[in-house]
């Protein structure tokens, strides 16, 4: 027992003592990785702050906090904040529902045409984005849809529904199928079962990929401007105003979803960790 | 139909728990139509500890699942208390089943685990209380009730399956090889646990295993099972002592099959006579000339250097080989009917070995315990 917990003593002393340069050189390394990794946000938010006189946002002109107070004065950019995010709310509620349906499907069933349903999957998750929003263009200019608000919809439950179907699929795969079985043997229907026992055990799946579908479908530039015709998301609106100047408002509004963002990732690791 | 599964038809007295009459089973797979379960016909009393034993893939655990509801027959019908539930769902058939895996919700204490099936009857909160309460008594998990499933012991984790099957009073309690993931230690003391269970609550147990001793143990009867059909049904002793094929002597435990042709016969018994002063004596109605295969166990048979006196069974061979296991001493004779014997001599006295290594010797035993296959 004591010779054990010697042994385990020296064991990380010597590999101390050997990894010293290398842990500093590591830390130095990670720090590097985080600040330039944040560089950009820093500089969002602080200009968020900005008490920028003319229409460039581009040089310090002191600290202030009034476009806060002013942050829906630029009535476009506010149309195009909330195209943006009810646009982004619908699309990850639709692709979690049935993303979550396809990911079950292919994880606990064998059906004809599963194989080509996973690849087609992949390959909507790893074709071009110039290539699925001219295609999808065109599809729309093909069966005559006006462009607008409703066929960005579309355009972003096709793309995030991949994400949860394969996130969900994994998830599946791991799972004893008979589980499942076993909730039924004990009184419970299909639907039941899925309730109780099922959707519980694949939940930080779904919650997962539905917060991928929300964080591609809120930022979606490319495919978006294929297909949205005359409605403008959050960032078309940028696009097309940084010709001429962005008001401090876009850093605003990019700042509080940053905060957003940020405060999800770190309730989900809180629930993970207390889950586990 | 009844949508509850507690609420049931009348039960008779003399009606089956469970009845299988001609029940096949094809998967399809790829194109192939795969024959899993052949024909089986079977009867499990009330209250009975009933094994279907056999290696992987003789259809035992889909036979099972057909009890269960998870797969549906092909062919024939299952009964449960009399009422045909083929087509019947599984959450409507008033059986329950221990998985081999256990399958215990992961995300679900003890407690909820175990009151999950009394619960979607909708049983009253304080009666699923005092039930789960009761039955993780049974199983002695008391005081464990709010621990995660992952927080146990397999072999906790094992009586979890258990109360949350019996929980509900089933018709009849499924056990699908429940042992199989235990180490050897306690897998014993749960056979010995499930035993007392089954008494205690005297519901009718089906116990699906592939370890002979397993269900040898536990059983009332045991149908052996190969190749998709039930080869012999019965009580462990009379598998073990009279296995009625060559598969089952072979499958339980170990077993001497000798074969040859019927030399003379009368009042009830034939004799095969290998060579001078040898005899095989087979309790059966066999006419002279006609070929006999039978088999003897290896501990009823004696070893010795000279011929045995008597009209007994006595086989010359040559000693191959030589164990020595503690209780007994394991010989390996080759007869000179060509056939490898195995014999289990007891080690009661200090006196040594009684033969060794390439010593020739007389095999003799109790014509009693020569048993023709297929009689």
């Amino acid at each position: 027992m004591t010779s054990v917990a010697a042994e385990e003593s020296t064991g990380t002393a010597s590999r101390r003592t050997r990894g010293r340069w290398g842990d500093r050189l590591l830390f130095g390394y990670t720090w590097l990785i985080i600040v330039w990794l944040c560089l950009p946000i820093a500089v969002m938010i602080a200009f968020g702050f900005n008490d920028t006189k003319g229409r460039l946002n581009l040089t310090w002109q002191g600290f202030t906090v009034k476009w806060y107070g002013r942050l829906f004065s630029v009535p476009d950019l506010t149309t195009a904040l909330v195209n943006s995010l009810t646009i982004a709310l619908v699309a990850t509620a639709v692709s979690a529902v049935l993303g979550t349906l396809i990911g079950l499907a292919l994880g606990r069933y064998r059906f004809r045409g599963q194989g080509a349903l996973n690849l087609v999957q992949f390959a909507a998750i790893s074709a071009p984005e110039t290539v699925m929003g001219a295609s999808l263009l065109s599809f729309f200019v093909q069966l005559n849809v006006g462009r607008g608000y409703w066929t960005i919809v579309i355009a972003h439950i096709m793309f995030s529904l991949s994400f949860v179907a394969v996130t969900v699929r994994s998830r599946v795969l791991t799972l004893d199928p008979a589980i499942d079985e076993a909730a039924r043997d004990l009184g419970a229907t299909g639907w039941t079962a899925f309730r109780l026992v099922t959707l519980p055990m694949i939940f930080p799946a779904v919650l997962a990929g539905g917060l991928l579908a929300f964080a591609l479908s809120i930022d979606d530039f490319i495919i978006t401007s294929f297909n949205s015709g005359s409605t403008l998301t959050f960032p078309l609106w940028i696009w097309g105003a940084q010709k001429n100047g962005l008001p401090p408002q876009v850093n605003v509004m990019g700042t509080l979803i940053f905060v957003a963002g940020v405060l999800l990732a770190v309730g989900n690791a809180l629930l993970a960790r207390r889950r586990r | 139909m009844t949508d509850t599964k507690e609420a049931g038809t009348p039960v008779g007295a003399d009606l089956a728990a469970i009845e299988l009459n001609g029940v096949k089973k094809t998967f399809h797979a790829h194109g192939d139509a795969v024959a899993a379960v052949k024909g089986i016909d079977v009867s499990i009393g009330e209250g009975e500890f009933f094994s279907l034993l056999g290696p992987s893939g003789c259809g035992k655990t889909t036979t099972m699942r057909m009890i269960a509801g998870f797969d549906e027959p092909t062919e024939g019908e299952v009964f449960l208390h009399g009422r045909n539930v083929v087509g019947v769902p599984p959450n409507k058939r008033d059986v329950n089943m221990v998985f081999q895996s256990y399958a215990l919700f992961p995300h679900m204490s003890v407690f909820e685990n175990v009151a999950f099936g009394l619960r979607r009857k909708g049983v009253a909160k304080s009666e699923v209380a005092r039930r789960v309460g009761e039955m993780l008594e049974i199983v002695d998990l008391k005081g464990r009730e709010k621990r995660r499933p992952r927080e146990l012991s397999g072999g906790q984790q094992q009586r979890v399956a258990l109360a949350r099957a019996l929980v509900n009073r089933p018709r009849a309690l499924l056990l699908d090889e429940p042992l199989g993931a235990l180490d050897l230690k306690l897998r014993q003391a749960m056979q010995v646990e499930l035993k007392r269970i089954q008494r205690e609550v005297g519901i009718t147990f089906v116990y699906v295993t592939h370890d002979q001793n397993e269900a040898l143990t536990m059983s009332d009867r045991i149908a052996v099972m190969n190749d998709g059909r039930i080869e012999q049904l019965g009580t462990p002793r009379e598998i073990y002592e009279r296995p009625a094929t060559t598969f089952v002597a072979g499958f339980i435990g170990t077993s001497n099959v000798l074969s040859g042709t019927v030399a003379r016969a009368g009042a009830g018994r034939a004799v095969i006579e290998p060579g001078l002063g040898e005899r095989i004596v087979v309790p059966c109605t066999a006419a002279p000339g006609e070929e006999i295969e039978l088999t003897v166990r290896p501990e009823k048979i004696d070893v010795r250097s000279d011929p045995p006196a008597g009209d007994g069974c006595a086989l010359r061979g040559t000693v191959t080989e030589v164990v020595y296991l503690g209780m007994f001493t394991n010989y390996n004779v080759t007869t000179s009917t060509g056939a490898e014997v195995v014999v289990f001599v007891q080690n009661v006295s200090s006196a040594d070995d009684v033969a060794t290594r390439g010593d020739s010797v007389w095999l003799s035993w109790d014509p009693r315990h020569s048993y023709v296959i297929g009689a």
